[in-house]
């Protein structure tokens, strides 16, 4: 083997190998057929038993690598794969067996079965405290109970194997104590073995609980304290930084007004968690971020109310686009003491509707140069396969009504399309 | 003039509101808490209680439970800072007339509590909003079809809830004036209705909110009432 050959560092691969992918990782990081490497160990194993000696302590000692997700692991109590895994593990015990009596460690044939079934079930369990989930709290605080909800919950596939790894030590155990002609004198061992544990967890068991008790404790508290910290640093972070600055500002009323309403928004999103969505996330996110843009830079509130939501793409990103140039003349010309945005989506359109109570205008009257009013709203609307229809009288307010209707989804393959608009089928064949 | 009587833990909120009412309105008294609202409720038979939504205690949820035997005329107003949909929809299917958000003008609360001393609902745009969303899902889906209803046993009311279940189309268009931020009398002019026309709808609205199975209204309503058993 030349050293030029880039070799994978020797770890487990348990989601592709048969057993506990010891044989692949090997293979790999030799680079080599996985079979020669199986083939190796069996030969190993059966002449002189090293093999299987090997095996176990790779399996013991090299770290676990997994390939897969979680979701795609192989299903070890699927049909098949339990099987397999117990096959595999008999196997390893019987050659573990054989090699013991190969060197000459031979106590009794006595004791080959009791040795084979409580190895068998000891590899079932282990496996299986291996991967539950780590104890909470609650659960050690009362760890009877933890167990009892734990069994419950392993009803299924796991709980049987438990079950099976439980009943195959008890009855290695029997044949072992039957072997041996002790299970006579079991029954005063027995009787010695409890009184003996009673006593002793007359002793400690209060120290135990105690013990246990405070680990949980120690664990929630340390919970309950990152929770705080986590809390104060937000509060320091902004509600304290807007009090600074209101206390600063306390002469611009309209700026106080601004600034306590913006830390309002804020400090809403954050109590009912939902988190800084990234504006480009969906419509609804992308109207708040907006509009608390325009309620920033021109200080007068803005209340956005939405029905429903759906994801961003190109045409709702001008529809908010033009909603914004909306949201931004009704703050900046009208005068108005607040304004509404209202949006509701639909399976068939997204509609939103800005709303002042301003000055109003004449929309017959309106300067050609009002490049805002013609270009950012109505004309990108068009542009986009939408509407924009523009309500106002002078004195009565203003109301801007942006509509763009959705292209019909793959569910309802029926719906004639609306040949209305011809940037709209153009652009419903690019997506 | 009407009576009202002010509900709410912060006494600096209380001072505020009662400042902003002014003459206007008749404030016979306020209560800081759940007992002290209870108690005042049943002292004072005030026409409309401003209640606050969130206290400790169980909030404006548990003062209208409690009110309700022994002061069925009194009408209530909830007042909130909070507009989670939970808190909002808990207190209107508790019994309150209607639901405003703190940063009201007083103008406008003027407005809201005289309607709601009149018998009719006051909706803000937000409230409109949740209620839109909740009954907007169902009926544009027959496929998707009703959660499970347990069937034959209630067949007889399952009739009245599957009206209460869905909005009209007048409904929906007068709720989605509101939630635009049009008052009841634009709405009115808007749709060629009479004022009082709107009022009835709303009303109507007020009424579903209040008696509908939604899977969504309940939803809110069962989510809220754990948070206030855990406090």
């Amino acid at each position: 083997m030349t050293t030029a050959v880039h070799r994978p560092p020797l770890r487990r691969l348990p989601d592709e190998g048969s057993l506990a992918g010891v044989c692949v990782g090997l293979a790999r990081h030799l680079g080599v057929d996985v079979r020669y490497v199986q083939a190796g160990f069996v030969v190993l194993t059966v002449f002189g038993g090293i093999g299987f000696a090997v095996y176990a302590l790779a399996w013991a000692l090299l770290p676990a690598v997994h390939t897969k997700p979680p979701e795609q692991r192989r299903e070890w109590t699927a049909r098949g794969g339990f099987a397999r895994e117990l096959a595999g593990l008999a196997l390893l015990g019987a050659a573990g067996l054989l090699a013991l009596r190969q060197l000459g460690f031979w106590f009794d044939d006595t004791l080959l079965w009791p040795l084979a079934l409580a190895g068998a079930g000891a590899a079932l369990i282990w496996r299986q405290a291996e991967e539950a989930a780590a104890w909470t709290p609650a659960e050690l605080r009362h760890p009877l109970q933890g167990i009892r909800d734990r069994m419950r919950a392993e009803r299924g596939a796991d709980g049987r194997r438990t079950a099976l790894g439980v009943t195959l030590i008890g009855l290695s155990a029997l044949l072992l104590l039957r072997e041996t002609g002790a299970l006579r004198q079991v029954g005063n061992a027995l009787g010695g073995i409890v009184v003996l544990a009673f006593a002793v967890g007359l002793i400690f068991g209060p120290y135990l609980a105690r013990l246990a008790r405070s680990l949980a404790d120690e664990r929630a508290e340390r919970i309950r304290s990152q929770e705080r910290a986590e809390v104060a640093a937000h509060l320091h972070d902004s509600v304290l930084q807007t009090l600074a600055l209101i206390q600063k500002r306390s002469e611009d009323p309209r700026e106080v007004a601004s600034l306590a309403r913006r830390q309002e928004r804020e400090l809403r999103n954050w109590l009912q968690e939902r988190p800084a969505q990234p504006a480009g996330a969906s419509l609804a996110a992308a109207l708040e971020e907006v509009a608390g843009e325009v309620e920033q830079l021109h200080g007068v509130p803005i209340e956005v109310v939405t029905v429903g939501d759906r994801p961003l793409d190109e045409r709702l990103s001008a529809l908010v686009q033009a909603a914004r140039e909306a949201l931004h003349n009704a703050a900046k010309f009208a005068g108005s003491a607040k304004v509404d945005l209202y949006a509701e989506v639909t399976a068939a359109r997204v509609e939103v509707f800005v709303r002042d109570r301003g000055v109003g205008f004449d929309p017959a009257a309106m300067p050609a140069d009002r490049r805002g009013v013609r270009e950012s709203i109505v004309g990108r609307m068009e542009r986009h396969g939408g509407r924009a229809t523009i309500t106002a009288a002078p004195g009565a307010g203003t109301e801007v009504e942006l509509t763009m209707e959705l292209l019909p989804d793959r569910e309802f393959p029926d719906t004639p399309r609306n040949a209305g608009s011809p940037t709209w089928s153009s652009e419903g064949e690019a997506r | 003039m009407t009576r009202v009587l002010i509900v709410d833990d912060h006494a600096l909120f209380r001072a505020g509101v009662r400042a902003e009412l002014g003459r206007r309105v008749e404030v016979v008294g306020e209560a800081d808490g759940v007992e002290a609202a209870v108690a005042a409720i049943a002292e004072l038979a005030p026409d409309v209680v401003l209640l606050d939504v969130h206290m400790p205690g169980g909030g404006g949820v548990e003062v209208i439970r409690r009110s309700a035997g022994s002061a069925p005329g009194v009408r209530f107003l909830a007042l909130s800072v909070s507009d989670a949909p939970d808190d909002v929809i808990a207190v209107i299917r508790a019994g309150a007339r209607g639901y405003v958000t703190k940063t009201i003008s007083a103008d406008e609360l003027v407005e809201a509590i005289e309607r709601v001393a009149d018998g009719d609902a006051v909706f803000s745009p937000r409230l409109a909003g949740f209620v839109l969303d909740a009954f907007s899902r169902e009926p544009a889906r027959p496929a998707a079809a009703a959660p499970p209803r347990p069937a034959a046993a209630e067949a007889g009311a399952d009739d009245a809830s599957g009206d209460l279940d869905q909005l009209t189309a007048r409904e929906r268009e007068v709720l989605r004036h509101i939630a635009r931020g049009y008052l009841y009398k634009e709405v009115a002019l808007r749709l060629g209705i009479s004022t009082k026309t709107v009022e009835a709808h709303v009303s109507a609205v007020l009424r579903k909110l209040q008696l509908s199975n939604r899977h969504e209204l309940s939803r809110w309503a069962v989510e809220r009432r754990l948070l206030d058993d855990e406090g």
